[in-house]
């Protein structure tokens, strides 16, 4: 029973690591080899070369479009975290006279998924006069009403005593929460900070609408347009592939504690 | 007073940025459903609820949902299913449970774009060497055009498979977390009442208890399932444009809105009020299960 259970996961975790394989695989080895007749699980040489080959071509923006995406994905977490986060704490601790209608105003958010309103989204950018604007990347993602109400919730459960003792100490809202709650929060924003930066660099939907010039590309619209136009090399296409994932698996392997805790408290309030 | 102004420096960055780039938006593409807006963002002509007519009628708007509704229906039980049954094995092995936790959570990694460049060129290539016809070949079968082929719709394995390679490990931590607050004091009074581990405690305690996740799971998949929009594009895209089958809701806003054939915001704007119509209410039972 118990050999069965390690078969059966074991067949599993193979089939789930084959794609990953394909890309480093394809990424590295000779046009030819990709599409030969007969299907090679082992390519017989590594290519090295394909790298500079790669690198080289003028025609893929490699460094610009990932430099992009590192930038969006860094802004897009510092701010949420920052804006959401102070949103979070007033609406949780703040006393105040119409606390309760800016609070609705963040829930009914909720019910509306961002994705959906791409449209909208776009023509209010495009009137500021962002298309292919960092600017047009980065903002309209901060304001997430989901990640301010999550903090919401979490501060509502943080330890009133701590807060007491930073005002006993003569420290106002603004004091309590930098020198206090944050450093004792650290956990919390780094589980939904982790998740921001891999959703800010996996999103393609909006990269799409927005980077319309090649120059604010990010890594996903640079390799979708490749994909969708073939319009370079099978090899190059998926050593660029390997070379877009690469931060994040890192990210996977390195912070796996946070990413789950991130997953369930995204997903589900425990 | 003093606590307004705290309060404002709080809550105020954010709120202003909630009410540009979320209200405005919402407001301005009402605004736009009742105008006539092609290929400008503002509103020209008055045309009162004949945007919304339009799209009511219009057979590929309404085919964009028929498109989710074969989605969801193939997506939302096998990955429900798949995610809790791998849970349930993974929960109770101890030995590199942390390995395969790690290897099913992995590809959440991969971005959807990286996934359909896999499953397009390599796993699903239709000629000869993809890996897909090369398994096929070894017994005996003829190479399938996979992404193109509509009868029978094949391009449907592909997607399915794809979303479900991606997806799986989030949910599979989900299940996870709600195994593991099921408390052990109920599987051992079962087991001394009689019921053996396994089928019997599944049904009577393990399943019971996981109602909540269940129910979460079930929505957050159908409102992804509605998005879906990356691998669509990718997988079935191509310079040429989009094929006139497998246009799922967003897919369909996205050409009608900012395709190549000429922007029109007024159409766009009412099939983005009638689609987010559509979902909130199943968001609006998503919060209900994640804030109670």
């Amino acid at each position: 029973m118990k050999a069965l259970r390690y078969l059966a996961l074991s067949m599993a975790a193979v089939l789930f690591l084959i794609p990953f394989y394909l890309v480093l695989r394809n990424g590295l080895a000779t046009e030819q080899e990709i599409t030969a007749r007969q299907w090679t699980f082992w390519p017989s040489e590594i290519h090295w070369e394909n790298f500079g080959a790669l690198f080289a071509n003028p025609a893929v923006p490699m460094v610009r479009s990932m430099v992009n995406s590192l930038v969006v994905a860094v802004l897009q977490t510092v701010g949420q975290l920052l804006l959401c986060g102070l949103a979070g704490y007033g609406l949780a601790r703040i006393p105040y006279r119409y606390a309760n209608v800016v609070l609705y105003f963040v829930v009914a958010t909720l019910m509306i998924p961002a994705a959906v309103t791409f449209v909208p989204t776009f023509v209010v950018v495009s009137t500021l006069g962002w298309v292919s604007d960092l600017r047009g990347l980065v903002i309209p993602g901060l304001f997430s009403g989901f990640t301010a109400f999550l903090f919401r919730q979490y501060f509502l459960n943080f330890p009133r005593e701590l807060e007491e003792a930073a005002r006993i100490d003569g420290l106002g809202h603004w004091g309590t929460y930098w020198r206090v709650v944050v450093p004792n929060s650290k956990g919390f924003f780094a589980a939904l900070g982790v998740i921001a930066f891999v959703t800010s660099w996996n999103q393609f939907l909006w990269p799409l609408v927005i980077a319309q010039d090649q120059d604010s590309w990010t890594v996903q619209v640079a390799l979708s347009t490749f994909l969708t136009a073939q319009s370079i090399e099978v090899t190059q296409l998926f050593l660029a592939a390997a070379i877009s994932i690469t931060p994040l698996v890192v990210v996977f392997v390195a912070l796996q504690r946070l990413l789950v805790r991130g997953a369930t408290e995204t997903g589900i309030k425990g | 007073m003093r606590n307004g102004r705290a309060f404002w420096l709080f809550v105020g960055p954010f709120a202003i940025g909630l009410l540009v780039f979320v209200y405005v938006p919402i407001g301005w593409s009402l605004l736009l459903s009742f105008f006539d807006a092609r290929n400008t963002v503002t509103p020209s002509e008055f045309v009162g609820l004949r945007n919304y007519a339009d799209m009511l009628t219009d057979q590929p708007f309404l085919s964009s949902l028929g498109t989710f509704s074969v989605f969801a229906a193939f997506i939302v039980p096998l990955t429900f299913v798949l995610a809790l049954a791998l849970a349930l094995l993974v929960n109770q092995i101890s030995f590199m449970q942390g390995f395969f936790r790690s290897v099913f959570f992995l590809p959440t990694a991969c971005s959807y774009v990286v996934a359909s460049l896999v499953w397009k060129l390599s796993i699903f290539n239709g000629v000869r060497f993809g890996l897909a016809n090369t398994v096929l070949g070894w017994f005996g079968g003829e190479p399938v055009a996979w992404t193109v082929s509509t009868s029978p719709p094949w391009y449907w394995l592909v997607l399915v498979t794809l979303r479900l390679w991606l997806q799986l490990g989030f949910y599979l931590i989900l299940f996870i977390a709600g195994l593991q607050r099921i408390p052990q004091h109920l599987y051992e009074a079962a087991w001394i009442d009689g019921a053996r581990p396994g089928w019997q405690t599944l049904r009577y305690i393990t399943l019971p208890q996981l109602r909540t996740t269940s129910v979460a799971v079930v929505l957050l998949l159908l409102i992804a399932a509605y998005q879906a929009f990356d691998e669509f594009y990718n997988v079935l895209g191509t310079d040429r444009g989009y094929p006139p089958f497998a246009r799922p809701p967003l897919i369909y806003l996205y050409y009608t809105a900012l395709g190549s054939g000429g922007q029109d915001f007024g159409h766009g704007s009412a099939g983005a009020v009638i689609l987010t119509l559509l979902i909130a209410g199943v968001t609006l039972l998503q919060g209900r299960v994640i804030t109670r």
